[in-house]
């Protein structure tokens, strides 16, 4: 049996409801996907492949390895299914919904990605699906709102706190409180009560298995560095997995350092999103982890101009391999990775999540941590933040942004 | 035996929630106060978290009022102290809380600060809907080494090994929550509740039933099922939220309160009396 905890991080923190419910997706997890039983996992990687459109590229990056004078390496889950790396994930627990027998999925998302995700399993997969989506991310999110629906999928406003992430997750608990006989929990990171964290990794770890291979191929050795934004920690995981044990690997994981690193107790805000950097120990979402928090444990609302960072807990593995000193964590704020954003764009053709360009404005700040060979995850695609990129590009003087004030008037 | 253990010695006990602070601190204790004069046999005082993930709509919002006017742990305790009531206290409240909870200098981690200073204000029990049997050893032992009880919630979906290790557990009275999802007064009352207290009957420790309960006419029908107590939220802070809405006077607002509390008091002796047979005269 795998263990609930990773070091003292982890655990089952939920309501008794969900209790049954959460032991009888740990049963099924050990058998279909530990266990390959009636053999899930082939299935599961025959529909990410066909469906998915996997194994994923790893690209040499010419300008950006030009410009850091080291070889730099993309590895393209914004060439999923979907557009970003959250399918691996939604794929994997929505047939194991169906293996288990459930008839109805929920989830919540926070940039949507894990949500269209979902909804595009879901209707592969022929299963009714809800997600819960705060109303301020709905706004900054409205084309994967739009293609949530297309799939079928019933989006649920959440309109509590800010309306972000951590309060969709409050209310997908409760749907999935309510509903627990028949329903599953699709949660979208590697955050949550055991099994998700795990199970969550598994299906992500497709990621590092394909990338160790590709860079083994294509340097003819493994990586200096590996660099991935880090919201729940999903990607990040996912592409640091089959690295872990490679002790000469350094893994960076890039957090929202949004508007400041500050917070503002008062306000009960932080004016970040960055948990591992700057986090307690605490328990949120069914899971012992690091989290932004008041002295008094009181969750703070959290900040990223991207909505899929944006959340005050991450995944329980991530803040153990921090404290073990495998992951080094970072932060970069959200004007440079806008910077980064349209850096990008314009470079290598590639427009990047604003969670993705968290990663690149990583490399950007710090070349000297990259080493000979780096790979960096891009772990989705752009179109869904273009609205945002438009406006919270024209509040700033960016160096790399075309006249944003042109596009925002409507005019070219 | 416990304080606890004494409200449900002789008939069945009525267990009112609120969420301290809500809407602002003295209001709040107005309300509880009023709860005792209503007939509370023990009072859940809930210590408001900011990710309430068991409640509905109606507490959360409880919960909401009470954060932004102020409420704080250090607050929750100096309110216990300063109540002037005569009924044992159970703090209801989410893991984080208690984990993180440092008092003064005392920089040491996990449940005991907690627990120490919650016996000090005059707590006697706890339940943290949050915390599983299987996370919950450390504040067992806190308690125990402290004399309070730790209340666990049976949940419709509860059965097997869960039960047993919940029953290895508990003390004071088990939560039996009558329906799946979250807290909310209903218009009915589930059949999931006697379900569950079929599968309860075992057990040494009081049963109390909660979620949905609402009137009178609830508590005696779940008393009169085989329940030892009814424990009653949203449908109290229902009268809480309206009045805070309406900018009703706080005195009006208690005495709504205190009149909703004698209506299940006296509803669940109603259905106690039919369980119990009169005594013969002679
Ligand atoms: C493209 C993209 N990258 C990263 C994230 C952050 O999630 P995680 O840290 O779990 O990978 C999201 C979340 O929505 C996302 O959409």
């Amino acid at each position: 049996m795998s263990t609930s905890k990773f070091g003292e991080y982890g655990g089952q923190y939920v309501p008794e409801a969900l209790m049954p419910a959460v032991e009888e997706l740990t049963d099924a997890y050990e058998r279909y996907v530990r266990g390959n039983e009636d053999g899930f996992m082939d299935e599961f990687r025959r529909r990410l492949r066909d469906f998915g459109g996997r194994p994923t590229p790893l690209q040499r990056a010419e300008q950006l390895s030009a410009r850091y004078d080291s070889e730099v390496y993309l590895k393209r889950e914004d060439l999923v299914h979907g557009g970003a790396h959250k399918l691996n994930n939604a794929l994997g627990q929505v047939l194991l919904a169906k293996y288990m027998g459930k008839e109805r999925i929920v989830a919540e998302t926070g940039a949507g990605q894990h949500g269209t995700a979902t909804a595009m399993a879901a209707a592969h997969l022929g299963m009714p699906c809800e997600v819960y989506m705060g109303e301020r991310d709905i706004n900054r999110q409205r084309p994967n709102v739009f293609r949530m629906r297309l799939n079928g999928t019933e989006v649920t406003p959440v309109t509590a706190g800010r309306g972000t992430l951590k309060e969709a997750i409050n209310e997908t608990m409760r749907d999935w409180a309510t509903n627990v006989e028949d329903t599953h929990y699709v949660i979208g990171s590697i955050v949550g009560p055991h099994p998700f964290p795990r199970m969550v990794r598994d299906f992500q770890s497709v990621i590092s298995e394909e990338a160790r291979e590709q860079v083994r191929e294509r340097a003819g050795r493994l990586p200096d560095s590996v660099v991935a934004c880090a919201g729940g920690g999903s990607n990040t995981m996912g592409v640091f997995h089959e690295f872990v044990g490679d002790a000469d690997v350094d893994l960076y994981a890039v957090e929202a350092g949004g508007s400041s690193l500050d917070v503002d107790e008062e306000a009960g805000v932080a004016p970040n999103s960055a948990s591992l950097s700057t986090g307690d120990e605490g328990v949120l979402h069914g899971a012992r982890t690091k989290l932004l928090q008041d002295s008094d444990g009181q969750v703070m609302e959290s900040h990223s101009v991207s909505s899929g960072l944006d959340y005050a807990g991450v995944g329980p593995e991530l803040a153990h391999l921090v404290d073990e000193g495998r992951v080094t964590p970072a932060t970069v704020d959200d004007d440079a990775a806008l910077e980064a954003f349209h850096r990008l764009s314009q470079e290598e053709g590639i427009i990047p999540a604003l969670e993705t360009a968290h990663a690149f404005a990583f490399a950007h700040e710090h070349p000297d941590e990259l080493g000979d060979v780096t790979v960096i995850n891009v772990s989705g695609r752009g179109d869904k933040d273009l609205e945002s990129v438009i406006e919270e590009s024209a509040e700033r003087d960016l160096d790399a942004a075309p006249d944003m004030d042109a596009f925002a008037g409507g005019g070219l | 035996m416990s304080r606890i253990d004494e409200a449900f010695a002789d008939g069945p006990a009525f267990i009112p929630y609120l969420a301290v602070g809500d809407p602002d601190y003295e209001s709040s204790k107005a309300y509880v106060e009023a709860l005792a004069r209503g007939g509370a046999d023990v009072i859940e005082l809930g210590l408001p978290f900011s990710e309430p993930v068991a409640e509905g709509p109606t507490i959360q919002g409880a919960v909401t009022r009470a954060l932004d006017a102020g409420m704080t742990p250090d607050r929750y305790f100096e309110f216990v102290e300063e109540l002037d009531v005569d009924v044992p206290l159970v703090c209801m409240t989410y893991y984080n809380l208690i984990y993180q909870y440092t008092a003064g200098d005392d920089r040491r981690e996990g449940p005991r600060p907690f627990v120490e200073r919650a016996a000090e204000a005059g707590i006697e029990g706890f339940v943290v809907p949050d915390l599983p049997a299987e996370e919950a050893d450390p504040l067992r032992e806190a308690c125990d080494d402290h004399g309070l009880d730790l209340v666990f919630i049976v949940a419709p979906t509860t059965e097997g090994d869960r039960l047993d290790r919940i029953m290895e557990r508990v003390s004071g009275y088990v939560y039996v929550q009558a329906r799946l999802g979250v807290t909310g007064a209903r218009g009915d009352v589930s059949g999931q509740t006697d379900e569950a207290l079929a599968r309860l009957t075992e057990w040494d420790v009081p049963k109390a039933v909660g979620f949905g309960i609402k009137t009178g006419e609830h508590a005696e029908r779940i008393v009169a099922g085989g329940a030892d107590g009814i424990i009653v939220g949203s449908a109290l802070v229902d009268i809480v939220a309206e009045g805070h809405e309406a900018n009703r006077p706080v005195d009006e607002v208690a005495a709504d309160l205190e009149a909703k509390a004698r209506e299940l008091a006296e509803g669940a002796a109603a259905g106690y009396a039919q369980r119990v047979p009169e005594p013969e005269r002679t």
